[in-house]
């Protein structure tokens, strides 16, 4: 079933003035629930003004969305009820936090759903369990808390809303390795747990390959494929053609093409060009 | 080469302050740090974050004071506030937010910033807003404002605003942290640039092993002691301790120690694409011939 | 939105008007709001309307735009218009009466047009200083035109360092606004609707965030400026001197002759008796 549906979408801004441009270009794409997928593109692809048209914070110039069937834009959707569908995560989020307890600020969203007390907290525990805050930090105020760790209750509060659809504008950018990871990790195994729809925008394309099923590359405010990972990624020299970064490890595979040795064109992880370089070693060829 | 940076057993610790106010304990962020730099060097000082490593960069320019030992800049004690003026000309400092750093409403205000402070007369500032705008590529944008520019432009011109001071060393305090891609590229490469055609002392703060890979010498920092000291190859062939500390290495470097964990005699130090590549066709093809 | 807004906005250019010496301007500009206020009658707010047509011209800046800057104060212009049209007393028969006490006269609709016509001239007139002029050379025409009350210990540097700071920050403040609003809408934040109390209260998730990243903001630039050694205004040097030509003071003669016309034009052109009040 598709949970999200874009018909000939096309967002244009400062209609009518000479800084008229278009960002998003004549975008037909579906996603399917419960698909992990992650978004690639360069700063200014379109990317980020697209899924703002997911939760409605965003009307297209042109062209129709379908979120779980239905046309945000029709007069008897009322648009907050598709903000708490398709949860959305800005960059930096720990931007937003502004309540005086991690508790209260992770509450905000299912407050403004209208739930009962009752359940308002069992969505916050829940959500302060998925992404790894403990109940001893929920009292703190969130100013207190480490980069990281305001990161992760930006996203609880999100998360909290319970949405079919949580979208994710490069929800690690600027933290350490560590703090990557404990992000990222989290996110990945609460789509396993609750079968989600996850849509991952990030400019670390080892991100992308670790964690999404399907990948969408967005270009110059197009859809450039939308397809499995395995199969967007075998496509690698279109990818590097549009002026985006491989994993270092498909650049050594590459380069090593081009040197006549064919590892396949399907390597972005550390683990399978291990494995072909092994069998081509004991047998010549990957075949 | 003369040491341009000499941080001796520098300690820094700041109270960790109760309800009331009252000191319960002292949270040591620098313990017993002593390094040296190089007039001349590219190092990047590597660790995660609460590591340590911008409390030590904020030490390079006299922002921070050391609670015992002693930093010198070019032989000047950073505790001498009558030089103050001095150390600051003489090691420049960039942030991680260009738009925090960047003062005027257009890039060469902002660019002669400094100089204006220092009392450089006009035809002088005009000379070296100029040839520092220039030398980060960012000329062209001479009388944009910086709200209109891309992160990595924004931060090329707050570089420029500091080698307009002409220092002799720069000490960039996580500057790709907010960038994209592009961006990141933009910022290393200008950053290499200063420091192989200008000669001037570059000092790299990051949590990115890709960027220190790049530099001369990488120091490692964990919980506020220096844990490696040494040229980029020794640094990422340290695979398991890196990790340990929440650190990455470069995917080449694990795929070569996947390999060798597999039984193959392999190098583990191969820290760019290219030289790996080149490590494998070697060894692929020599495979093929012995067949 | 936000965005729209015009006034004050800077439109480079290298026009007379943008080459002037920003000093003269503002001279220039308060000089045109005295002669606004002086004019009486309609022949001189025409002379005076010709005269900034004339000018904006010259600055090659876009009339289109100027009425965009007119939307924000409407309301101002509308309120001025309708306390003119029915507090007005004429001598002769009123034109409306409606129950007795709700009377418009001629001379209240020719005092509310005069007004309206004022403002508007007020407002397209001073903005041509900030179109035409760039922020920086803006407050540096401030800080040397205050000099003298330096010896005051006025603190007109700091003063200057303010307003340049502000203007920098403006577009950036704008856009977190613009971000945090969209992040807390994300969440469910009803911030269009509602009567006003409602409308403040749901605002709060939108200020504290702003403030906390103002402050945050306001101390790394600090830490960035003295990195840069900077310590006030002793000893400080400027890469940009304001120099003053011939052509400022042939442009500053324009404007005292323009005054010493429109008084010349109340004092002979008759009277056309225009009461009125502003709010």
């Amino acid at each position: 079933m598709n949970i999200i549906e874009l018909k000939n979408i096309t967002y244009k801004y400062s209609v009518g003035t000479p800084f008229e441009a278009v960002a998003v270009d004549n975008v037909t794409l579906t996603v399917e629930k419960g698909e992990f997928c992650g978004i690639i593109g360069h700063t200014g692809s379109g990317k980020s003004t697209l899924i703002q048209h997911l939760n409605g914070l965003v009307k297209p110039t042109l062209g129709e969305v379908y979120i779980d069937g239905q046309n945000i834009w029709s007069k008897d959707t009322d648009i907050r009820e598709i903000r708490f569908k398709a949860g959305l995560v800005f960059q930096y989020s720990e931007h937003q936090l502004f309540e005086e307890s991690v508790y209260k600020d992770i509450a905000y969203g299912p407050k403004n759903m209208g739930l009962s007390e009752e359940e308002t907290d069992k969505r916050v525990h829940y959500a302060a369990q998925s992404m790894g805050i403990g109940d001893e930090l929920l009292e703190r105020s969130p100013f207190d808390l480490s980069g990281g760790q305001k990161r992760r209750v930006a996203l609880a509060g999100v998360i909290a809303m319970e949405p079919e659809i949580l979208i994710l504008d490069e929800p690690a950018a600027g933290l350490d390795p560590i703090g990557r990871e404990s992000v990222l990790s989290r996110i990945s195994d609460y789509h396993k747990k609750n079968g989600t729809t996850i849509l991952l925008v990030s400019h670390s394309m080892e991100d992308i390959v670790k964690y999404a099923e399907k990948v969408l590359v967005m270009n110059k405010g197009k859809v450039f494929c939308h397809a499995p990972t395995d199969e967007v990624f075998a496509r690698q020299d279109e990818i590097v053609g549009i002026g985006l970064d491989v994993p270092q490890i498909t650049k050594v595979t590459m380069k090593l093409k081009e040197k006549g040795i064919d590892l396949g064109s399907d390597i972005y992880t550390v683990e399978r060009a291990k494995e072909r370089i092994l069998q081509y070693k004991a047998k010549g060829s990957i075949c | 080469m003369s040491d341009i940076i000499k941080a001796e057993n520098v300690i820094f610790e700041y109270p960790v302050l109760d309800d009331e106010g009252k000191e319960i304990a002292r949270n040591r962020v620098l313990d017993d740090v002593s390094l040296s730099i190089p007039e001349g060097q590219f190092l990047a000082v590597l660790g995660h974050n609460g590591s340590g490593k911008s409390t030590l960069a904020k030490h390079f320019n006299g922002i921070l004071l050391p609670e015992s030992g002693k930093v010198t800049v070019d032989g000047i004690d950073t505790a001498d506030e009558k030089r103050i003026y001095d150390i600051r000309q003489t090691v420049g400092m960039v942030f991680q937010n260009p738009d925090n750093q960047i003062v005027a409403t257009i890039v060469e205000e902002d660019v002669a910033f400094a100089l204006e402070n220092l009392g450089v007369p006009p035809d002088e500032i005009r000379k070296r807003v100029d040839e520092a705008l220039k030398t980060v590529d960012m000329y062209e944008y001479r009388e944009h404002s910086p709200h209109q520019l891309s992160g990595g432009q924004k931060q090329r011109v707050a570089i420029a605003g500091i080698i307009a001071m002409r220092p002799r060393c720069i000490v960039l305090d996580e500057p790709t942290a907010m960038l994209d891609p592009k961006g990141r590229k933009e910022i290393m490469k200008t950053v290499k640039y200063l420091n192989r055609e200008h000669g001037i002392t570059a000092v790299l703060i990051t949590h990115y092993m890709e960027e220190a890979a790049q530099a001369d010498r990488v120091v490692v920092i964990d919980k506020g002691k220096i844990l490696l000291d040494d040229v980029p190859k020794k640094i990422f062939s340290q695979v398991e301790l890196l990790k340990s500390v929440g650190l990455d290495v470069p995917q080449t470097v694990e795929l070569m120690y996947g390999l060798r964990k597999s039984g193959l005699d392999v190098p583990i130090d191969l820290l760019s694409e290219d030289e790996c590549a080149d490590y494998l066709f070697e060894m692929l093809s020599a495979g093929e011939n012995g067949k | 939105m936000l965005k729209d807004i015009t006034i004050g906005q800077f439109f480079p250019g290298n026009s007379l008007i943008h080459r002037l010496d920003s000093r003269f301007k503002i001279i220039m500009d308060i000089a045109y709001v005295v002669m606004l206020f002086l004019t009486s009658n309609y022949i001189g707010l025409a002379a005076a309307g010709l005269f900034m047509i004339l000018i904006y011209v010259m600055s090659g800046v876009g009339l289109g735009l100027v009425f965009k800057s007119l939307r924000p104060i409407m309301p101002l212009i509308a309120i001025t218009c309708i306390l003119n049209l029915f507090f007005i007393k004429g001598d002769g028969e009123p034109l409306v009466n409606l129950w007795g006490f709700i009377t418009i006269y001629t001379e209240g609709i020719t005092t509310s047009v005069f007004m309206a016509v004022r403002i508007m001239f007020l407002i397209i007139g001073m903005s041509l200083l900030t179109y035409t002029t760039s922020p920086i050379a803006l407050t540096d025409a401030i800080e040397r035109l205050l000099s003298p009350l330096k010896k005051l210990h006025f603190p007109v540097h700091e003063l200057a360092m303010m307003m340049t700071i502000a203007l920098r920050f403006i577009p950036t403040l704008i856009e977190e606004t613009d971000k945090i609003m969209a992040a807390q809408k994300a969440r469910g934040a009803n911030l269009d609707t509602g009567g006003l109390i409602k409308k403040a209260k749901a605002l709060i998730p939108v200020l504290i965030p702003l403030f906390v990243s103002a402050f945050k903001r306001a101390n790394e630039l600090a830490l960035a400026m003295e990195c840069r050694c900077y310590r006030g205004g002793e000893g400080r040097t400027r890469m940009k001197q304001l120099h003053s030509g011939a052509k400022d003071y042939i442009a500053l003669l324009i404007m005292a002759l323009m005054i010493a016309e429109l008084v010349l034009l109340n004092i002979y052109v008759p009277y056309l008796g225009i009461p009125y009040i502003t709010p």
